[in-house]
């Protein structure tokens, strides 16, 4: 009976390592070679070849497009990384790698400014907007003015709404700010579903799982959205303006600086107004 | 501190534990014990969430918990409110990734029950409930709590799938590890250490119980 404890205790991870144990250990020792190779051989200055661009994930569809229309002006690529903006900027803290951050708000700017990890204060270069979206089949209709949503919050067709966490996300904020103007905050609290940013939230809108969400306008362009449900852009007057700054980290190179100034330039802000971008006013 | 959300988390993996060593225990012994065809795709299937990324699971879950799907749907018109962000959902979400956290140990125990031992209790006209109460369950009972233990630890550890389905829904489906994210994003560094030290502490302490049994029984 000695042996049954044995075999009792932490049965899975041991099975699995077990088993793979011998392959596993020279797997490991050729991982290692590389990673040491890899280090031996990184530049220590920072900026790279290609520079990386930390972008906030309402950009996904309209900074792909000027990003391409960059690389077709000047032969230069950039790699694109969208993500949260405070991760970004919580790793940018911790020595990331990243040249230029298109935050999805000022704030974040303004703390790294703060801490000297920037070039300068940086450029706005787009206001977001909010957008009401209801998947199909939902029993909830998407209008300019969130009068069926309101509607639908008082007779109950209304049961789970799907936002961005506002404690952390810029359109999580304005999505508080615009229920609130409509006097609904309160009574949505129990039926709230908190995306960890502004993609996730629209994700959970296109699953259905949601009778509403309110999302990126920006991020409602593409086929998939339109093609997912009804979509109507909430007044802006109705929460804080979206501003979204961009800024050239320390140590951005020469590709990176280039990229910021093309952000600037008519063609991209062309762009960022063909995906539902309001615009800050032109430095000419 | 967010007690809700650590409440929630026991609550969650309580039932879960609840739930699932059971069934569990009777899927380990099949497997441990019949003779089944295809056997090694079986235990396979029930290994999976160990090597699935959270994210392949949370992705499937979150669209067969959607108004879209037929268990969508069947459970909106049975309990008259959605499954998608549930507690009842995140339940049987974490009922499936704690699959092989259940099973396994329970499985190497029932397979380290001597043939003759269980031929014994049959020839002692024990019937086949009582052979199992009193013979096969007592010997499997390490593995039995080695199961309990790893289940309700690894429910309250969890972090990818319900990052990817729960919808961070306090009282409903805010976990303590989603807490202790939320707080991260926020930049609210001491709750996030109060609890990351707190959880630390409490893994640890479940890891422990099983070790320690393990030891016993082997000086046994």
């Amino acid at each position: 009976m000695s042996f049954f404890g044995a075999f009792a205790a932490i049965g899975p991870r041991r099975a699995v390592t077990e088993g793979i144990a011998a392959r596993g250990r020279s797997v490991f020792a050729a991982a290692i070679a590389v990673l040491l190779c890899s280090i031996a051989e990184s530049p220590p200055v920072r900026a790279a070849a290609v520079p990386v661009v930390a972008a906030a994930s309402d950009l996904q569809y309209a900074l792909s497009e000027i990003s391409e229309a960059f690389t077709r002006a000047t032969g230069s690529p950039v790699k694109l990384s969208f993500g949260s903006s405070g991760n970004f900027a919580r790793q940018i803290m911790q020595g990331a790698p990243y040249e230029l951050l298109f935050s999805a708000d000022e704030d974040y700017v303004r703390m790294l400014q703060a801490r000297g990890l920037t070039e300068g204060a940086g450029a706005l270069y787009a206001i977001g907007r909010l957008a009401l979206f209801a998947p199909k089949g939902s029993a909830v209709k998407a209008d300019a003015e969130m009068r069926d949503l309101a509607a639908a919050a008082a007779d109950g067709r209304l049961r789970r709404i799907a936002i961005a966490n506002p404690e952390h996300a810029p359109y999580g904020r304005a999505a508080r700010a615009a229920l609130m103007h409509k006097g609904l905050w309160e009574k949505l609290q129990a039926r709230l579903v908190l995306g960890e940013n502004v993609s996730q939230t629209a994700q959970f809108a296109i699953s259905g799982s949601v009778d509403a969400a309110l999302i990126a306008y920006s991020l409602t362009f593409s086929e998939a959205m339109k093609r997912a449900g009804s979509i109507a852009p909430v007044p802006h007057e109705w929460h804080a303006p979206l501003a979204q700054r961009m800024v050239l980290l320390r140590g951005a190179g020469e590709t990176a600086r280039r990229f910021f100034a093309f952000a600037q330039s008519a063609p991209a802000r062309a762009v960022f107004e063909r995906h539902g971008f309001s615009l800050p006013p032109s430095k000419g | 501190m967010d007690w809700t959300a650590f409440g929630l988390s026991l609550e969650l993996a309580l039932w879960t534990a609840l739930l699932l060593v059971p069934i569990g225990a009777w899927i380990a012994r099949e497997l441990a014990w019949r003779p089944i065809a295809g056997k090694a795709w079986l235990e396979a299937l029930v290994a999976l969430p160990l090597v699935l990324p959270p994210t392949v699971l949370g992705y499937y879950l979150l669209s067969a918990f959607g108004g879209a799907s037929w268990l969508g749907q069947a459970y909106q018109a049975i309990a008259g409110r959605p499954l998608a962000f549930s507690f009842n959902g995140l339940l049987l979400a974490s009922m499936v990734f704690n699959l092989p956290f259940a099973v396994q140990p329970m499985q190497r125990a029932f397979e380290a029950i001597p043939q003759e031992v269980r031929e014994a209790a049959w020839v002692s006209g024990l019937s086949r409930w009582s052979a199992f109460r009193r013979v096969e369950l007592p010997l499997a009972w390490p593995g039995i709590v080695s199961s309990l233990v790893l289940t309700v630890a690894h429910t309250v550890g969890e972090f990818g799938v319900v990052l990817m389905m729960g919808g961070n829904i306090p009282g409903e489906t805010r976990t303590i590890s989603i807490a202790i994210y939320d707080r991260v994003q926020a930049f609210d560094e001491s709750a996030a250490a109060t609890m990351s030290a707190m959880l630390l502490a409490f893994s640890l302490l479940a890891i422990g119980i099983v070790y320690a049994l393990s030891d016993r029984r082997r000086r046994a």
